[in-house]
């Protein structure tokens, strides 16, 4: 089963080789998350309205590998923006993708640009 | 110089050894060894890694140089043969003879081979020795290569099973044979072998248990095993592992005292009926008993090398035989007693086949005290466990705790954290000790429970200490003078009664309100949906406005399951159903391929929908007459009733008339908790009304009214509010109590808890709510009547709009599913396959 993490890997933006469209800023509600599907993978894209920030991470919550993260609840611990899964309450960095609860696992992260409307997330294939 | 013969170089006999030279004087004194085995002590325990690929030299227990530096004389493959103790000397078979002054027995014991024609037949093993080990292991390759399959391993104890497992590891079917009806009979109870059984039959070890071997079949080697009745077991290898024999000839035979059943017998020095031969470890019958474990064998070693050298420690009366282990992957402890058979304690157990886990704890009568208990398939609360009862500490007011732990937000497992020794492990998964964590506060370098988290790694792994380690966070922040207050989260420095208040005052509608004025931060999952809550009490907003802060279930008007997909529950006010609505369900549940299941609540629960299918299944419930049953809030579920004096002989009044009058009322409504409630028609109580937030029981001249109870982790009964009231009455103080509540209770607090910390208690709450003492109750049902007047079916409200529609969609750009869930069958229905 664990290869379903191995689809997923941080990209960091200058890295970015394809800005894939995965819809209107309108399709994704305010201070939450909705999922997209870009090829075999689930995404998971956080429109962080109250800090003006847009945030794209593995909808496949590492803990127990159900894909469920865009469906969490966002929020911040001191000054970071982190999702909460709606399974057990582990949360993660919505900037880095680390734990926050002091566990080993992590999210991999995408950047994520709004171009006229449209949110576009960075992949490098 | 003064002479010790160790006869016996097995890890006791070598423990000795390195007892002995690490204490002062030792250099008066030169020990030597006597071994029949050809190689150095080793590991016994560890036997069956030796299967794995482990060496002999790894399983070694000292250097190849050890003795030599240590000045000891080791005789490897000399067996000592006699003991003539009138003059202090030893034969051995090569015929030396040796001096000594004190003779130390530690030969051990031998495999127990029970009396079964055709044992002698080839392809039939012991299991305890190296060159044993050596033996199956060319044995079980050259049957391989004729074609055979199945071996078997006659015992079901401890050394059985691993047996078993190395049987396996040789690319064998493993049998295990076991006389007794259950695995493990000295540690385990039925509950807890069947539990091990089934984890282990997963693993493709078959267990045969009550079987009595009759003789072993074959003409020179072993082709099966003859049970009882004629049933023929085909193996063609057999390992014996039923049990060990004391090696007491050599005692024997030099005349020392021995026990019926085998043993020499030693008294609390480890002296033998001759005072100067002592005897440790599985030879020596101390207490009536032989102690087959490690512990106890090295602590023998060390109280006759202080015996030797004139000191006083002498063995302890009782001797612990608690153990904690993994058998073949799983988890597996006994401590203390675990039985219990001679009716002075309460055992407690906590059974969940799905996923393995046995948890049993035996309570002496008085509720005070741990006597012993069992885990098997989780042994996290060991540690605890092993300290309250060895330690003899007080138990929670509930024992069960000591297993459940902790539960959705109620009280803490354990009231009495502060009460541990600093040595107890709090965390089982880190080995975090109640002195680390505390001590992390209170010398300055944490300074709050996420500082310790970061610090010491506590809760970081199963999660299971975390009530725990929050209280003992708590307390020691405490006890540096610091104001601990009851705060919702890092995001206000409110508590939800405060927050209830400043938001009704204020008139705020939402949560960036909210933060911006009176909070700090962006909120998180614990404060969000607090205030969603909130809101829902004081304005009515259904979990479909503030969607992204409601919690997981809220925010899709369903309960999330294990694998990412809801379930659905329609309301049932009082658990009555029409034929036609039910048949409704059942044809929704076929349509979309649900589990279904009744709940304890009187209604039927659809598991496994799929979040893009949930409006079209609401949309033909909804047709079909139904509506939401809030099964996924924090707000009332149902309200259970018997069936009432409509159809029953005894029922004083129509109890399922009041439930559903009651479950309609205040269905929807949002409040700090579930709430559930119950009416029964006579005091029969077949509703179980007293095992809920509010419970309603018929008695001669009206109705009794009973608040507060719960079932689930900290069963409490409900509390009579008023006795013989008319149904007018009933509904007058729910409105006020429930009201009263919703007000005032912490986040995620039931009612109980909210009764057991509110000041005064049950007589406070009467006064407040049957003599008005706060004048608020024409305000508390005003509030009332006006959630009850604006309530709405928010399915209905959800279907109804295709903006709030939009939500129920797995992806946002495609309208593929979710191609991640899997199931597996579950009797005639399905379940998600296992994490």
């Amino acid at each position: 089963m664990e290869h379903v993490l191995d689809k997923y890997n941080s990209v960091a933006l200058n890295d970015v080789k394809v800005w894939f469209k995965a819809g209107k800023t309108s399709d994704f509600p305010a201070d939450g998350g909705n999922c997209i599907k870009y090829k075999d993978k689930q995404i998971a894209v956080i429109n962080f309205e109250r800090r003006g920030e847009w945030y794209a991470c593995q909808n496949v919550c590492p803990h127990k590998l159900e894909m469920v993260l865009s469906r969490g609840m966002i929020g911040s611990a001191e000054d970071t923006p982190k999702i909460a899964c709606p399974i057990h309450k582990k949360t993660f960095s919505l900037k880095d993708g680390s734990n926050l609860n002091g566990e080993d696992y992590k999210i991999a992260t995408y950047p994520v640009k709004i171009v006229e409307g449209e949110v576009l997330i960075g992949f490098i294939e | 110089m003064i002479k010790i013969i160790v006869v016996g170089n097995g890890m006791v006999g070598y423990k000795f050894c390195e007892k002995f030279i690490s204490k002062s004087g030792q250099e008066k004194y030169q020990i030597t060894v006597f071994g029949e085995e050809p190689r150095r002590a080793y590991d016994r325990v560890h036997l069956s890694e030796y299967f794995a690929g482990k060496t002999a030299e790894d399983l070694s227990m000292s250097t190849a140089t050890w003795y030599e530096e240590n000045n000891i004389i080791l005789n490897t493959s000399e067996l000592v043969t006699d003991i003539h103790k009138e003059n202090k000397t030893i034969t051995t078979h090569l015929e030396q003879t040796y001096s000594y002054d004190y003779l130390v027995l530690a030969t051990g014991s031998s495999a127990f081979v029970p009396p079964i024609e055709g044992v002698e037949k080839e392809g039939v093993f012991v299991y305890r020795t190296i060159e044993d080990l050596d033996a199956i292991m060319a044995h079980a390759k050259k049957i391989k290569q004729n074609g055979a399959t199945e071996a078997a391993v006659l015992g079901g104890g401890l050394l059985g099973l691993e047996a078993a497992k190395a049987v396996r590891d040789l690319g064998l079917n493993a049998h295990v044979v076991e006389f007794a009806p259950r695995l493990m009979p000295r540690q385990l109870d039925k509950g807890a072998s069947n539990m091990l059984r089934s984890k282990i039959e997963e693993l493709g070890i078959k267990i045969h248990l009550s079987k009595s071997t009759q003789y072993i079949d074959g003409d020179k080697a072993i082709t099966g095993m003859m049970f009882e009745e004629e049933e023929l077991l085909k193996v063609d290898m057999l390992v014996i592992s039923a049990g060990i024999k004391p090696r007491d000839e050599l005692g024997r035979g030099a005349g020392l005292e021995v026990g019926v059943r085998g043993g020499v017998v030693v008294n609390n020095k480890m002296q033998t009926s001759d005072p100067n031969i002592f005897a440790i470890g599985e030879v020596a019958l101390y207490n009536h008993m032989i102690y087959g474990l490690v512990a106890p064998g090295y602590e023998m070693a060390d109280v006759a090398a202080e015996q030797i050298m004139q000191g006083e420690k002498t063995m302890r009366e009782s001797i612990d035989m608690s153990t904690q282990l993994k058998l073949i992957g799983v988890e597996v402890a006994s401590f203390g007693d675990p039985f219990i058979e001679h009716q002075e304690g309460t055992p407690i157990v906590y059974e969940n086949k799905l996923n393995g886990i046995y948890k049993r704890i035996n309570i002496s009568k008085d509720g005070k005290a741990l006597l012993g208990g069992i885990l098997v398939g989780d042994s996290s609360d060991y540690n605890t466990l092993f300290q309250i009862y060895s330690n003899g500490m007080a138990i929670p007011k509930n024992p069960e705790d000591l297993i459940l732990g902790a539960r959705g937000g109620e009280s803490s497992s354990m009231g009495s954290a502060m009460d541990l020794p600093d040595t107890a492990v709090i965390c089982s998964c880190e080995n975090v000790t109640k002195g680390s964590i505390c001590c992390s506060i209170t010398d300055g370098t944490a300074e709050t429970f996420g500082d310790v988290v970061k610090l010491t790694k506590a809760t970081s792994g199963c999660g299971g200490c975390k009530p725990m380690v929050a209280d003992l966070v708590k307390d020691a922040q405490k006890s540096l003078g610091k104001e601990v207050k009851d705060v919702v989260c890092e995001h206000f420095a409110y508590s939800r009664q405060e927050l209830y208040d400043i938001i009704k005052i204020n008139k705020f509608t939402n949560h960036n309100e909210v933060l911006g004025t009176i909070g700090k931060g962006d909120g998180c999952e614990v404060c969000r949906p607090v205030l969603s809550s909130i809101f829902s009490s004081i304005y009515n907003d259904t979990a479909n406005k503030h969607v992204t802060s409601q919690d997981s279930n809220d925010r899709f008007l369903a309960n999330i399951q294990r694998n990412g997909t809801y379930s659905v529950v329609p309301r049932m006010a009082g658990g009555e159903v029409t034929a036609e609505k039910l048949i409704a369900i059942g044809e929704v549940a076929k349509e979309y391929n649900l589990y279904t299941k009744i709940t304890g609540a009187q209604r039927v629960d659809l598991f496994g929908a799929e979040l893009n299918d949930l409006p079209a299944i609401w949309k033909k419930l909804i047709d079909h007459g139904f509506e939401s049953g809030h099964a996924y809030g924090k707000s009332l579920r149902a309200v259970k009733s018997c069936v009432g004096n409509a159809w029953c002989r005894y029922g004083m009044d129509d109890s399922t008339t009041l439930a559903i009058e009651l479950e309609n009322r205040y269905r929807g409504i949002r409040s700090p908790h579930k709430l559930k409630g119950g009416v029964s028609a006579c005091i029969r109580e077949c509703a179980e009304a007293r095992g809920k937030d509010f419970g309603v029981i018929a008695v001669e001249g009206g109705w009794n009214l009973y608040i507060c109870g719960n079932g689930g982790a900290n069963p409490k009964h409900a509390v009579l509010l008023a006795e013989q009231i008319d149904k007018e009455t009933v509904f007058k103080y729910m409105d006020r109590f429930l009201m009263y509540y919703i007000r005032t209770a912490g986040p995620l607090v039931r009612t109980s808890t909210w009764l057991e910390k509110l000041e005064g208690g049950i007589d406070y709450l009467k006064n407040v709510i049957i003599n008005d003492s706060l004048g608020i109750n024409a305000t508390l049902e005003a509030e009332m009547q006006g959630l009850v007047d604006t309530f709405e079916c928010e399915w209905k409200q959800a279907i109804e709009d295709p903006e709030m529609m939009k939500r129920f969609k797995h992806f946002t750009n495609s309208d593929d599913r979710d191609d991640n869930i899997e199931y597996i069958p579950l009797r005639d229905q399905k379940m998600p396959k296992s994490w």
